[in-house]
């Protein structure tokens, strides 16, 4: 691999403006490269989805990068312009939603949504397009593409809408993938489906992924490095295997140790679940230092007045607290 | 368990279908068959989980029995008593035995009462005088964790892990016997969920409560549970102790249900909760039912197959070899 296909290097995005502004993510820095898989993870509120979309240029007033790069390839996205941004959104940047429904066109057949990627980014005919709709149907395993192609949304359930989502992703061969949630609105075991699918059309086309999920075995199963973000900072950012293993930052303990474990309780019995106390501070009270200060069982003095910086830990990793490990 | 079990909630041979309506002038009508000849038992002090897929019939069932859904067939008993059909008792007495906390704490909530309104309700409705309807809020918000002067507020001034403890007091302010929790936890953020997950165990050994849980979730099925049933397109497909449960799997939608759960230390350990090359064949003489996914129809009866005995009380359902 050559190199950082993405380098987002510390974003900064603000909600609001004048008096009403506040910080929602902060000092977020990450790297992908070529055909890596990265995820983001993180509770709701905590800025990992509009980091996603910063990324790709989608954020939306109240919402606006106040600070920080990210570079694609080499290229500075926050200086492209709306036009530049668009050719390369959907076909060398793509992204997958949470809720395909709400994300396709319920009033266009799922085959022309698909084939708007290549008549829009390729300069394909329309019956060109179509043709190689039906070929990108097959690639997400739909059954008769050539049928499906023809149905809408509605006539679709939520594991094909998915496929359908993909597929339009997909279609251009991106180098990079932004997948926010992409089987959180589906069953479990139609989400085991998803995920494998994408995992072998991405590994097969060299895409790079952003994986975007409040689901720690997602990732876990998904990604190879991961970042663990709360209340807009990111907190810890490691290889899978050792975030897993020696989870540094005490959010990150307190997240591990929370979640019942299969099998545990057949190998040791019921034991009651580790708690974080308390709640997510809201984006208008975030603490001045640490933002975990307030929930976290380590805090000391300085905790609360200053703002840890990135401790490394090797391997890549790092950690953002004065007391980890 | 200590004592022998003593069944406290029976549901038999139940059956829910809705009429839904097609063709020209809505002049067809098919019946969709939600819940199918579904029989249940649930022990005194016990936690029954319920999984399946959306769909599959469990949240139709779970109405059932707090008296939200009446069935097309079939009864449910309380105590030895039928609850359903003609001697079906009033909606008031039926409020003391089986209460519900529902999924999402954002939307089961009246946004316009205090939460004392909401929580004095009920009281008010059973004949509770003030000055007991008082004490009575104070102590619930008490038992689940939150201030008595809370109370005064209204809903969007709390979190969701506070609103859940909100939901659950107010199905627990009746002293229900039964508490059905219809996926109590998964609208919550992961660090809020072990708080409410630890909370309600509390709550059942100090309150000597028994709960019906629905849910998707298996990790928190198997930390919760005393015993499984699993749903599969409106009919128990297996079920049993949850250690036998998640110990032998034995049919394969259970497997299969297992076998997709993302357990992010399982990933990396390499270990397969599921090994698909050692799946426990059927008794000789049956077969699993159904065999294949993905055909089922929701409109037709599905065909003849039985619960039957592997070990214990745990059963699969089979249908006999023709």
């Amino acid at each position: 691999m050559n190199g950082a296909l993405l380098e987002v290097e510390d974003l900064r995005i603000d909600i609001g403006s004048g008096e009403s502004r506040h910080n929602a993510v902060e000092n977020i820095s990450f790297s992908i490269d070529r055909g890596e898989t990265f995820g983001l993870v993180g509770e709701s509120g905590c800025g990992k989805s509009i980091t996603a979309l910063a990324t790709i240029g989608l954020l939306r007033r109240p919402l606006a990068i106040s600070g920080g790069s990210i570079r694609f390839k080499g290229q500075d996205l926050r200086s492209l312009s709306a036009r530049e941004m668009r050719k390369l959104r959907g076909n060398r940047i793509a992204m997958i939603f949470q809720e395909p429904m709400t994300a396709l066109n319920p009033l266009s057949p799922v085959g022309r949504q698909i084939a708007e990627m290549f008549v829009l980014h390729q300069g394909a005919s329309w019956h060109e397009a179509e043709r190689k709709a039906v070929e990108a149907l097959a690639s997400v395993q739909v059954p008769a593409p050539d049928q499906r192609v023809k149905n809408y949304p509605h006539q679709m359930s939520g594991g094909m809408r998915q496929r359908v989502m993909i597929a339009i992703a997909l279609a251009c061969n991106p180098d990079l993938l932004i997948a926010d949630e992409p089987t959180t609105a589906l069953d479990v075991t139609v989400q085991a489906e998803i995920l494998k699918l994408m995992q072998e059309l991405c590994d097969a086309r060299g895409t790079a992924v952003l994986m975007i999920s409040h689901d720690l075995g997602v990732i876990a199963k998904m990604c190879r490095r991961v970042g663990v973000m709360y209340a807009g900072h990111m907190a810890e950012e490691r290889a899978v295997a050792d975030l897993f293993r020696t989870p540094a930052h005490p959010y990150t303990r307190g997240l591990l140790g929370s979640l019942p474990r299969l099998g545990s309780r057949g190998a040791h019995g019921r034991k009651r679940l580790q708690e974080i106390e308390g709640v997510v501070p809201s984006i208008a009270a975030f603490p001045a230092g640490c933002r975990f200060e307030p929930r976290c069982e380590r805090a000391t003095a300085i905790c609360a007045s200053t703002q840890p910086g990135q401790t490394d830990l090797g391997n890549n990793g790092f950690v953002r607290c004065f007391h980890h490990g | 368990m200590d004592s022998a079990p003593e069944p406290l909630l029976r549901v038999e041979d139940l059956s829910v279908h809705f009429p839904v309506q097609g063709g020209v002038f809505n002049r067809r009508r098919k019946m969709l068959r939600a819940v199918n000849n579904v029989s249940l038992t649930l022990n005194k002090g016990e936690c029954l989980s319920i999984v399946g897929e959306s769909g599959c019939g469990k949240s139709t069932l779970a109405l059932s029995i707090v008296g939200l859904q009446a069935p097309t067939s079939g009864s449910i008993h309380f105590e030895g008593r039928p609850i359903t059909g003609k001697a079906q008792p009033s909606r008031i007495e039926r409020a003391r035995m089986a209460q519900i906390v529902f999924q999402d704490p954002y939307a089961s909530l009246n946004p316009r009462q205090t939460v004392f309104t909401s929580l004095a309700a009920p009281l008010r409705l059973h004949g509770i005088g003030n000055g007991e309807v008082e004490s009575r809020v104070e102590e619930m918000m008490r038992l689940v964790g939150l201030k008595p002067d809370q109370a005064k507020r209204f809903p969007h001034e709390f979190s969701g892990g506070q609103r859940q403890r909100i939901g659950i007091a107010r199905a627990l302010i009746l002293n229900p016997k039964v508490v059905v929790l219809d996926e109590p936890v998964s609208a919550l953020d992961v660090s809020i969920r072990a708080q409410i997950i630890n909370l309600l165990l509390e709550l059942k050994e100090r309150l000597r409560l028994s709960y019906i849980m629905i849910s998707h979730d298996l990790s928190v099925v198997e930390h919760m549970s005393d015993r499984v049933a699993v749903m599969y397109f409106g009919q128990i497909v297996e079920t049993g102790r949850w250690e036998s449960i998640f110990a032998n799997p034995m049919h394969p939608y259970t497997r299969r249900l297992l076998g997709a759960i993302p357990d992010p230390f399982a990933e990396l350990s390499g270990k397969k909760l599921i090994d698909e090359a050692q799946a426990p064949r059927p008794p000789s003489g049956y077969d699993y039912h159904p065999q294949q996914f993905d055909r089922q129809d929701v409109y037709s009866a599905p065909q003849p197959s039985q619960l039957v005995a592997i070990a214990g009380d745990h059963c699969v359902r089979l249908a006999p070899v023709a």
